[in-house]
């Protein structure tokens, strides 16, 4: 099965693409049919408005979904919210949900979490689907092999009304990762290597296809991580083609297809992989043997280096603009030029966020902090990615193992990669994040974020200082340590 | 609605920065908003504000003399990275700005800005350096910004020429949405969905138990 004979040989994205016009005016952007559309508290309610405004309804809630993440406390259930602002937009989005007919995910609901999180856990993110959300993080559902972007809040009207959207054709990026990862190298530092490879602005116009044998032997939740940061590459998707790894997954979630509609499923994807002679728009080959765990030292996640690496130095910069901006990150984040990252101090470490808050994630950083414990100068904060995730590490005991080394167990959202639900860094703190963005005050007004691996964060909130995690002990086995 | 774009003839605001992301347009925790209120008062609010509420000294280009009430935004490459929240646009058109003229733009800012009647103007490397020390040198120049003709008039008396995307300029010409667009295509998009089931439900009942 190599495609549709009616067609030149195609990639994974020009399938999925071609699969949802729905019309095309001469000069007019495609009309793309959508096929998931989640929905969380921060982006919507203008939306909704607008929809009351121009009396409108959602054509299709069922294959709407939404849940409340950014604004929510990690705090225990219970306590109510601190924020009254917090809690009028969580409100709001109940509000719009119930008047709406969309099914809603809320604090309470055992589906509760990261939107990105849920939607693959729940079965709902399924490959040559269109998925598309008010949040940039939207790509992480081209794990799946899904056509998975971010929008904006006019945008999210649009699909809630028509559940389609105009869109211009992207162009496609091959991103290539041969070869193996070496033990304590992982996920996060594929993808923060091709970023600070070809910079933030590198796949602008692009959607990124991950290929070859290294994307090939990550789990799903590992592929996640990287998808997830297309974005901070510039591009606004990235996927993976699905494989047996994607249909294991898949198999027996909620939303799956079931019995011989999951066949017929698997039949079809099967057919979703790039042909063989086709071609993209750019390419890059990336040797997976090579890296190191890698760290940021600026202020945008392109400013990154393997973690043995040196600060750069402005004054070597060729360009005398980029020279300007990483002066002016360097002053940001308090550095010196040609300063070891390695032994650099950390007061917070946060693990979690849609890039690193899943399951695995978390096993990750509990082997490593497993009879250790984290250092007197350092909080330590572990946020789950979804309310499932918390249970299932609790049924694992994963709890305890923070809690013994001193680290915060916290209740699921999106917490501190975005800091507006009150978890925030102090002006002038340093952070190891598993987290997306290290842009200024992301974290908290005048808060410094190191982004790294779970592995890279658990080490260095042990250490106290950013910490290369191939020392720590067992590492080995830890770097086995699996998940879905 | 929008109202039809019409030409203008404005100062410039200039920013030295690249790869300037929209959580520095509008911080995340002025997010929480339920509507568009108040989003002029924090575009910037970072590089703007100290600690205390004060202006930073010195104040951000923002805060400069004569820069209230400029239309034109100069910025280095690659503006409104990052977040894909709208309230960036809806900061900047609130403030005053009507074009952004840059060497690049991210993707879903670049789309979000043409809906809210920002001008994302993309120059090669050249003109934008040209534009930054004319602007340098005489900081009230005025420019004058002709979609239709999708030029920039410059006080010299050349013309920068930009493209922009045809449906977008004739959105922005008509003061229409694509919202007005899509509801016009309906039937299609009920022929289309008629022949391709959904290919998910999101409704609980609709979740296999066990």
């Amino acid at each position: 099965m190599s495609g549709d004979r009616s067609f030149p040989p195609r990639t994974l994205v020009e399938k999925i693409w071609d699969a949802h016009v729905v019309a095309e005016d001469p000069g007019a952007p495609t009309i793309l049919a959508v096929d998931l559309h989640l929905v969380h508290e921060v982006t919507s309610p203008q939306a909704f408005t607008g929809l009351r405004q121009r009396g409108l309804t959602v054509r299709h809630p069922e294959r709407t979904v939404a849940t409340a993440d950014h604004s929510v406390p990690t705090t225990p259930r219970g306590l109510p919210f601190l924020d009254p602002m917090a809690a009028a937009q969580v409100q709001q989005l109940d509000t719009n949900c119930r008047e709406f007919g969309i099914p809603l995910h809320g604090i309470g609901d055992p589906s509760q979490g990261i939107v990105h999180v849920i939607g693959p856990q729940l079965g709902l993110t399924q490959p040559g689907m269109t998925i598309v959300c008010g949040d940039s993080h939207t790509s992480t559902h081209g794990a799946f092999g899904a056509l998975a972007f971010g929008i904006g809040t006019s945008e999210v009207e649009m699909v809630l009304a028509t559940q389609t959207l105009l869109q211009r054709r992207p162009m496609t990026y091959e991103v290539r990762v041969d070869g193996t990862l070496a033990p304590g190298v992982g996920a996060k530092d594929i993808i923060l290597a091709l970023i600070a490879r070809i910079g933030v602005a590198g796949g602008t116009g692009h959607v990124f296809e991950y290929r070859g044998e290294a994307i090939r032997a990550l789990t799903m939740e590992q592929r996640m991580t990287i998808c997830n940061m297309s974005i901070e590459g510039g591009a606004r998707a990235g996927l993976i083609a699905p494989d047996e790894t994607t249909f294991a997954y898949l198999k027996g979630r909620p939303h799956a297809p079931q019995g011989a509609a999951w066949d017929e499923a698997v039949a079809y994807w099967r057919t979703l992989p790039t042909d063989e002679g086709a071609t993209y728009d750019k390419s890059i080959v990336i040797d997976a043997s090579a890296l190191e765990p890698m760290v940021t030292y600026g202020t945008n996640p392109g400013m990154g280096i393997p973690i043995s690496g040196r600060v750069p130095d402005p004054a070597a910069a060729g360009d005398p603009a980029h020279g300007r901006a990483l002066e002016k990150a360097l002053a940001y984040m308090d550095l010196t030029p040609g300063q070891a990252i390695l032994g650099q101090a950390v007061d917070v470490v946060f693990i979690g966020s849609c890039t690193n808050g899943r399951i695995s994630d978390l096993r990750l950083a509990a082997a490593a902090l497993k009879g250790q414990h984290v250092a007197d100068t350092v909080r330590m904060m572990i946020v789950p990615g979804s309310d499932e995730v918390k249970r299932e590490a609790e049924a694992e005991g994963l709890d305890e193992i923070f809690r013994a080394a001193g680290a915060e167990w916290r209740e699921a959202g999106c917490s501190m990669c975005i800091a507006m639900n009150g978890d925030q860094l102090k002006p002038g703190q340093y952070a190891v994040s598993t987290s997306n963005r290290n842009f200024e005050g992301r974290q908290g007004k005048g808060g410094r974020t190191f982004l790294a691996s779970p592995l890279t964060a658990a080490a260095s909130a042990i250490a106290g200082v950013v910490a290369d995690p191939r020392l720590l002990p067992g590492i080995e086995a830890a770097s086995g340590i699996g998940g879905r | 609605m929008a109202e039809p774009f019409r030409s203008f003839t404005s100062k410039v605001v200039p920013l030295h920065a690249e790869n300037v992301d929209t959580d520095q347009v509008v911080p995340a925790r002025y997010l929480k908003i339920t509507d568009k209120a108040g989003l002029a008062e924090v575009l910037f609010r970072d590089w703007r504000f100290n600690e205390d509420g004060t202006l930073k000294d010195p104040p951000f280009v923002l805060d400069q003399p004569g820069m209230a009430g400029r239309n034109f935004l100069l910025v280095g490459d690659n503006f409104g990275t990052g977040s894909s929240r709208e309230h960036a646009p809806w900061a900047l058109q609130a403030w005053g700005i009507r074009a952004v003229i840059s060497t690049g733009f991210a993707d879903i800012f670049r789309g979000n800005a043409l809906k809210n009647g920002v001008v994302p103007v993309v120059v090669d490397p050249a003109t934008h350096a040209r534009l930054f020390t004319m602007i340098d040198a005489n900081p009230d120049a005025e420019l004058t910004f002709d979609l239709a003709e999708q030029g920039i008039l410059l006080p010299d008396g050349t013309t920068i020429d930009f493209d922009i995307d045809p449906f977008a300029k004739l959105m922005l010409i008509r003061g229409t949405d694509e919202m007005g667009y899509l509801l016009d295509k309906l039937p299609a998009i009920e022929a289309w969905e008629s022949a391709h089931p959904g290919r998910v439900d999101t409704r609980p009942e609709a979740a296999a138990t066990g």
